[in-house]
């Protein structure tokens, strides 16, 4: 039988969103085999935390409770789950895949002789063999990828690719395992937390965005699109790469690093629709993509596409607009 | 102050894309290429740094033949030397595989800070950095918005991006390998200057051996990963598409009368 564990993500008593899904995954991927997933934290002072997974269909759910694991470091997470696996790793670890695990998860498959399986988006049996799907060419494409060689297979789990509604509810005992920490490194001193560039803008509230991308070519070609904002009321949000240009300010920009939106209008012009974009903004009630390439990402979960050059098919929506 | 900048050259995908003949990877025929965008702004950052506070920037790439042609555009825009892990061996690794071939190299090199990227385009593994700084047993961080030199020039504060706009903000001390997000700077353009002297620069090309390493230890045959097919996504529902002249108008007709979300 395949022993699954799913390695959980947490912040200031609360779980992340993101290990609900890694909870449900591990309980699919164990049913595959017949057995049952378990789970593992990592933390300082977090029973409330563990009691939340413990309400789970689990065969377990171990809590390394530590000083030094009280604000998070790879160093000591990496030591924390090592240590934990010595005594026998389970063949597969899942994980959200996050900014936090993405950064140690690495080091860890270093430290236990792990095979890496980064961004999953599903799983399938091929016989005994797990087959995974996961996404390449910023999501333009998907690959089917296996673990090869010996060892455990440390995944993470794309955000959304699996539903934390299909988590089966449960009541299972939580067991406090002690790690010898004595000699972790942390290897980083902890400074603090920053709001990156400002939030004067609140995207959140607007009903209307509209929404450029790279597409745009440009912050002189940005005219247009201010006035089709103005003409709809809406505000203007920007994909990643028209912040990191310069040519609109951080708190504009929408997705993972920035801000998450549900406008009941989201327009994206000129935006491919790379995963980091799709998390901020895929809760609008309607998505309309503009893009000139038929195959960009964005049109699979838009409710309406123009597939053409953004800069004759704003102008012709303002006229649009205007004649109607 | 040594700094070796991962450069890696990806393709550029706004062409259309098809599956390769044997099914596990795109056909490079006709793509063009170029470095990665994070990448690029790591060698910006590896060349300030160099600047700011004496040293050189070596970049290393692992790749076939065309890479080539990005170690020069590197070369041209300030780094001193090349190291190009072209071996046929070395091809169409994992992240640990690609990573250990890597650091090798750097090791074999030697220096005080490696900066990455982030995420390559292609394989998007977002891990090869980490692992360097496994292999080296260096400290190491990722999505690094920020680097400042501090004191003494033997530690940095580091700003690293978190979800939903935070940062955290901590001390590393060097060695370390800094994997550096798209943003934290914008890429020069090589001088006309730049580009005459990066033909006198040196490009080496150790071989799996000349790093110590065994051909089964790179590439495919050391990966704990394998590609067994590729393929576009299956379309869901999809959107309603309108083309040509009139598109437009219907879609502002259909967002006032089908989905009423505007007035
Ligand atoms: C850790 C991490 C965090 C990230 N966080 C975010 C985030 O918060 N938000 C975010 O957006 N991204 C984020 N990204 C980046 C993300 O992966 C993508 O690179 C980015 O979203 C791509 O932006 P884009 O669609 O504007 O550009 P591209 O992917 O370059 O797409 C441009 C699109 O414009 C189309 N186009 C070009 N010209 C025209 C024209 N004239 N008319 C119409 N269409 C045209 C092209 O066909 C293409 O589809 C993050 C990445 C990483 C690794
Ligand atoms: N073949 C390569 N040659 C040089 N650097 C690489 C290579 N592959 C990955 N890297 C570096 O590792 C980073 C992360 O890549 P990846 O793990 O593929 O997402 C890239 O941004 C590069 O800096």
């Amino acid at each position: 039988m395949t022993s699954i564990v799913a390695v959980l993500q947490h912040r200031e008593g609360k779980l992340h969103r993101m290990s609900l899904e890694a909870i449900a995954a591990a309980q699919q991927l164990a049913a595959l085999s017949g057995g049952k997933a378990s789970a593992i934290l990592l933390g300082s002072g977090i029973s409330e935390v563990a009691a939340l997974v413990a309400a789970s269909d689990l065969a377990g759910v171990r809590v390394v409770d530590h000083p030094l694991l009280a604000d998070y470091t790879p160093g000591g997470y990496v030591a924390a789950l090592a240590g934990l696996f010595a005594s026998g790793a389970p063949d597969i670890v899942l994980f959200p895949h996050t900014y936090q695990t993405v950064e140690y998860l690495p080091r860890l498959a270093f430290a236990i002789g792990g095979g890496i399986v980064p961004e999953a988006l599903s799983f399938e049996m091929d016989g005994s063999e797990i087959v995974w799907k996961r996404p390449i060419l910023e999501g333009k494409m998907h690959a089917r990828v296996r673990a090869k060689g010996s060892g455990p297979i440390l995944a993470s789990l794309q955000s959304g690719a699996f539903s934390a509604e299909g988590r089966k509810p449960g009541q299972t005992a939580i067991e406090n395992v002690s790690v010898d920490l004595a000699t972790a490194a942390t290897w980083r001193e902890i400074l603090g937390v920053e709001q990156m560039g400002g939030d004067t803008v609140d995207l959140t509230k607007a009903d209307i965005i509209v929404a450029v991308g790279r597409g745009v070519g440009g912050a002189d070609k940005l005219g247009p699109i201010e006035e089709l904002a103005r003409a709809l009321k809406a505000e203007v949000g920007a994909s990643r790469p028209v912040i990191d240009s310069g040519w609109l300010p951080r708190d504009r920009q929408i997705g993972s690093s920035g801000q998450t939106v549900s406008p009941k209008l989201y327009l994206a012009l000129g935006i491919s629709g790379a995963i980091q974009h799709l998390v901020g903004m895929k809760g609008s009630t309607c998505i309309v993509a503009v893009n000139k390439d038929a195959g960009a990402p964005i049109f699979k979960i838009a409710n309406y596409g123009i597939v053409g050059d953004l800069h004759e098919v704003v102008p012709a929506m303002l006229a649009a607009l205007a004649a109607s | 102050m040594k700094i070796v900048v991962c450069i890696k050259q990806v393709p550029e995908t706004d062409k259309r894309l098809r599956v390769a003949t044997d099914g596990r990877w795109i056909d490079e025929a006709e793509l063009s290429f170029a470095i990665n965008e994070s990448d690029e702004v790591a060698l910006e950052q590896g060349l300030q740094l160099a600047e700011k506070h004496g040293g050189e920037v070596v970049v290393v790439s692992l790749g076939p033949e065309r890479v080539r042609e990005s170690l020069r555009k590197a070369l041209a825009m300030g780094a001193a030397r090349a190291i190009h892990l072209r071996h046929e061996a070395f091809a169409g690794g994992d992240a640990i595989a690609t990573g250990r071939a890597l650091a090798a190299a750097i090791r074999r090199e030697g220096c005080d800070i490696v900066l990455t990227g982030s995420q390559s385009d292609d394989n998007g593994f977002g891990a090869t950095g980490t692992l360097i700084a496994a292999e080296l047993g260096w400290p190491h961080a990722w999505l690094v918005m920020g680097i400042e030199v501090e004191e003494g020039a033997r530690t940095f504060k580091v700003t690293r991006e978190m979800e939903s706009g935070l940062s955290e903000v901590f001390r590393l001390t060097l060695p370390a390998v800094l994997e550096v997000q798209a943003g934290l700077n914008h890429p020069r353009y090589a001088s006309l200057k730049g580009i005459m002297s990066a033909k006198k620069k040196e490009i080496s090309e150790p071989t799996p051996a000349d790093l110590g390493l065994a051909d089964g230890q790179v590439g495919q045959a050391g990966s704990r990963l394998e590609v067994l097919s590729v393929a576009f996504p299956e379309s869901s529902a999809g959107a309603q598409i309108f083309e040509g002249d009139g598109a437009a108008a219907q879609l502002i007709a259909k967002l006032k009368n089908e989905a009423r979300v505007i007035s």
